[in-house]
């Protein structure tokens, strides 16, 4: 008898194996539901469209072909688990304030009006042309979304590259996790995780840095819980007691911006108490020597006074970590964002190799990706230094494939051009004239904001593509409406490097064109139409394939059919019978010629904002669970809203402030006001304020833009601040909307409240009140 | 004692609210959430715990038994279901009695909703929407033994004590090993009446 595939299988307690089928279809409904039922509503099997999780849901469309809805799935990544976001992401594709019509004006004292597709365009297309003939190709920039999928970030890079024909060309995943990815290139010659998330149920030891895993990758929890249910140690390191950071065996409060001094201490231990995997060092490593003798620099004391924390703590990790049988250590932001963040990357990279926690079941390092294709969006060209597949854009063999491929001569292709935030200060130096965005939010994403506005003020010309009108479309000259993820196909890389096939739900709106479409039709304009003769995602995804071949991102073996038969494929998969690589360095090998992993030995160095009498205090940000990067999507959505309306300071009880009353928190760069959290759950030196708003209630009017040297990654994660009281707390603005436009005036009213809260929101407010 | 039901996990909580969000997606009242995410520690640490309707078996639901116009029915399998729509007063009688706080008058419709342990999914054999997605487990919907294969050694409890009162409940909390109470103390201590310590 066939089992009704309504019906709910438990998991086998020992976990069917990630990628089968009877993984898939152990619980609630079948993998494959994707036609019609007796009330007419189909279950399209795809992805989340928010962080680098992806987590599989189905989306509910109704006979009238509109989404609606959201059913759990039990993919292999979340096995029906979803959170808060991915639970309210349908919601977007159908919201009254998506664009559905090009809007434009000459000028920024004009207001947008709705035009044709074709004067949009047009206009585009001479406004590009006048610039560059005016002031050279290098004076049009094209900054790209690591939210796009990987088929767009790749028309992305061959469309800067081959239409444009400038190197400004860069992406919001420069804001994300660059500093991880440079760090492994440097000691593994590869650009992503060495291990898949079901190994932290292997485990014996696992470590989590700069990772508010509750909030950012609520998802990733239940491995996480699933390691502790199973003995696992687990050791935090985090200056905020974090929802995981309450359970955890050890909690490293360290003071933001210490990370490097700490790791490096942690190996100081594991060398002194003769922890270190001697046999697994000489046979492949180099630089251990390098390594062993600057680590000898930072004895537990000397880290312990520089990290604000017992020393004890970091003989208690180095042990747990180095005499577990099989230990993991796995990062994201906390540790990626700081002026350093390559060399915190490369400290965690050093333990994991000197205790010989690499390469196996339940032992390794990995990175946590914020942005939903954060993995795949820097892989295929749109990072300014790189070609398609992880390609160098200054390799002279490098380059001549690619031309071949995309048939230009190599003289017309440009060089590497400069990151995202260099960018900006090229807009405020008059460098750069004019620019498209795609589907990035710089008014509330980059750090700086006063630099920002300037930078995009100076601008002749700036298109933005969007779905929403976010504060960086509104201050531009054209907004083209473009698609959600709901709308086209295309696939995202996790942050495991797992290539997933998102499939279209709906068609799009009348009047709304798909990212490709878009550039496409640039092109043509352009003049370079027929490099860009593409009918659809899967012919981008041919010429992607072709242009990954052989490389180490190689994506060859991927096509869609394959990722519609299993839960995803983890490249690099070389032919089309290959399985994949979910596990990187099993045979001891990396991707260095040598096969060695190239240790680094890093000198702690103090954050680039120097704390000083007026600024006594370390300012760090992050990620609400309900809100996603600069909330131009989530800060539209009732129930997020609602549930994290605006975003507060969290400060310690020591200071002496009410829960809830008006605080500033004054920087070097500009001061916001925000009521208070007061809580015992972060450090005393320390305050944390959520980014997603913009001003003034912005973060991002306080941080700092100094950047890591290698991967120009902002320093997010700490500056120099005070925190004073304040009368009232600013306002919190609802998102923008378009023309014409009505908003909810429920969801109005909690947004823009002058006065305080009675209890600050998001953590600690409660449903019942 | 329990079939198939829910489980409360407050130790792997993260407070997220998904189970918040999956409730407003429940067909039966799509658009409003019967769920409560309270912390329980506030200024302190982060603790936080879900809170669905415990489905009281014994007495049978309070909220049941006080409803004048008998619009709470409760099903065969231990059910709580919200108000009837077509007899529902909007009194809130049930509000009052129910010793967990759990069901909410919607005043405009004069109705009161709850959550009904997704019935529209229950029925079918699937776990209810906020237990379906929870990311950590703290909600949890299948048998002790379920329960307990996937976490060895768990212990859970499904009697709440009110003073002098204990209820039991069709839904069960899951309680540190080495912490076992049984019952499980509940609500809040009453330290003053008019204004004179009782303690």
């Amino acid at each position: 008898m066939t089992a009704d595939p309504r019906t709910v299988v438990p998991l086998d307690p020992a976990l069917a194996p990630p990628g089968t089928r009877a993984f898939r279809d152990a619980g609630g409904i079948s993998a494959d539901r994707w036609h019609a039922d007796q009330n007419g509503e189909t279950l399209v099997p795809t992805h989340c469209c928010f962080c680098g999780v992806q987590c599989g849901m189905y989306l509910r469309v109704d006979r009238g072909g509109k989404v609606f809805g959201v059913e759990p799935r039990n993919h292999d990544i979340n096995r029906m688990r979803l959170c808060p976001k991915g639970i309210s992401a349908y919601q977007q594709v159908n919201h009254p304030d998506r664009l559905t019509a090009p809007l434009m004006r000459r000028s920024r004292d004009e207001p947008f009006r709705e035009v044709s597709w074709d004067e949009a365009l047009d206009f585009t297309a001479s406004e590009i042309k006048r610039i560059q003939g005016r002031y050279g190709n290098d004076a049009f920039g094209l900054l790209g979304g690591a939210t796009l999928f990987t088929e767009k970030t790749y028309l992305v890079g061959k469309f800067a590259r081959v239409a444009l024909k400038t190197r400004h060309v860069d992406y919001n995943g420069r804001l994300c996790m660059v500093s991880a990815a440079s760090a492994n290139k440097l000691a593994f010659g590869i650009d992503r995780a060495g291990n898949p998330f079901s190994d932290m149920l292997l485990t014996d030891c696992l470590l989590i840095a700069g990772s508010n895993v509750g909030e950012c990758f609520p998802v990733m929890t239940q491995y996480v819980w699933g390691a502790r249910d199973r003995g696992a140690t687990l050791i935090i390191v985090d200056p905020r007691e974090t929802a995981v950071a309450r359970t955890a065996d050890i909690h490293v409060a360290l003071k933001p911006g210490t990370d490097s001094a700490f790791f490096n201490s942690v190996l100081n231990v594991v060398v002194e108490e003769g922890l270190t995997d001697k046999a697994y060092l000489a046979a492949h490593t180099t630089g251990w020597e390098e390594v062993r003798a600057k680590v000898a620099e930072y004895p537990p004391a000397r880290a312990a006074e520089i990290c604000g924390i017992p020393a004890e703590q970091i003989v208690q990790v180095a042990r747990a970590f180095a005499r577990a049988p099989k230990a993991m250590a796995w990062h994201a932001r906390g540790v990626e964002h700081h002026s350093q963040g390559v060399e915190n990357c490369l400290t965690v990279i050093n333990l994991c190799a000197a205790t010989g926690h690499i390469g196996k079941p339940g032992a390794g390092y990995g990175t946590l990706t914020g942005q939903g294709n954060g993995q795949g969006g820097r892989e295929h060209g749109q990072k300014s230094d790189l070609l398609p597949g992880g390609r160098s854009i200054n390799d002279p063999e490098h380059r001549r494939q690619i031309c071949e491929i995309w048939g230009i001569e190599e003289s017309e292709l440009p060089t590497a051009g400069t990151s995202m935030v260099e960018m900006v200060w090229q807009m405020q130096r008059r460098e750069i004239r004019g620019l498209i965005g795609i589907c990035n939010n710089p008014f509330v994403s980059l750090p700086n904001y006063r630099v920002v506005k300037e930078g995009y003020d100076t601008m002749e010309f700036h298109a933005q593509f969007d779905f929403f009108l976010s504060e960086t479309a509104a201050n531009a000259h054209v907004v083209l409406p473009i698609t959600t993820w709901a709308e086209d196909n295309g696939v995202m890389a996790n942050a495991e490097a797992r290539v997933v096939k998102h499939n279209k739900a709906q068609e799009p709106h009348p009047g709304v064109r798909t990212d490709a479409w878009v550039m496409c039709r640039l092109a043509e304009r352009l003049g370079v139409g027929d490099k860009f003769d593409f009918a659809d995602s899967r012919a981008i995804f041919e010429e992607l394939r072709i242009a990954s071949a052989g490389t180490v991102n190689d994506y060859y073996g991927i096509t869609y059919e394959r990722l519609e038969e299993t839960g995803g494929i983890v490249w690099p998969c070389p032919t089309t019978d290959h399985p994949g690589t979910p596990r990187l360095f099993e045979d001891g090998r990396t991707y260095h010629p040598d096969g060695k992993i190239h240790l680094q030995a890093v000198e702690w160095h103090q954050p680039a904002d120097p704390y000083d009498d007026e600024h006594p205090m370390s300012l760090t940000t992050g990620r609400t669970v309900a809100h996603f990067l600069s909330g131009n999507q989530t800060r539209r959505l009732g129930a997020l809203v609602e549930q994290t309306p605006r975003p507060w300071a969290e400060v310690h009880p020591s200071h002496g402030f009410r829960n809830g009353e008006p605080v500033r928190v004054v920087t070097r760069r500009g001061s916001a006001v925000f009521p208070a959290l007061v809580t015992e759950a972060i450090r005393p030196d320390t305050v944390f304020v959520p980014y997603h708003w913009p001003v003034p209630a912005a973060a991002n009017v306080l941080t700092i833009d100094a950047l890591d040297p290698r991967s120009k990654i902002p320093e997010y994660k700490v500056c120099a601040c005070r925190v004073e009281h304040a009368e009232r707390i600013d306002e919190v603005p609802a998102p923008p909307v378009p023309p014409g436009r009505v908003t909810y005036p429920e969801t109005q009213a909690s947004r823009t409240d002058p006065l305080p809260p009675t209890a600050p929101q998001g953590r600690g407010t409660s449903e019942r009140n | 004692m329990m079939g198939r039901t829910m489980f409360i996990d407050p130790g792997r909580c993260i407070g997220c609210q998904a189970c918040v969000s999956a409730c407003r997606e429940c067909d039966s009242h799509r658009g409003k959430s019967m769920m409560h995410l309270d912390y329980t520690d506030e200024g302190h640490s982060v603790a936080s715990l879900p809170t669905v309707c415990l489905h009281c078996e014994d007495p049978v639901a309070p909220c049941a038994e006080v409803c004048p116009a008998d619009a709470i029915l409760i099903t065969a399998d231990g059910v709580v279901q919200q108000a009837d729509t077509t007899r529902c007063i909007g009194c809130a009688n049930c509000v009052n009695a129910c010793p967990f706080g759990v069901p909410k008058i919607d005043l405009q419709a004069k109705l009161q909703m709850k959550c009904n342990l997704c019935y529209d999914r229950t029925a079918y054999g699937l776990a209810p929407m906020c237990a379906t997605v929870c990311p950590t487990g703290a909600l949890f919907y299948g048998t002790v033994e379920e329960l307990q294969a996937e976490r060895p050694g768990v212990q859970v409890v499904d009697t709440f004590a009110f003073g002098e009162s204990q209820v039991q409940t069709g839904v069960a909390m899951v309680v540190p090993a080495e912490k076992v109470q049984w019952p499980v103390p509940g609500g809040l201590p009453v330290v003053e009446i008019n204004g004179k310590d009782v303690r």
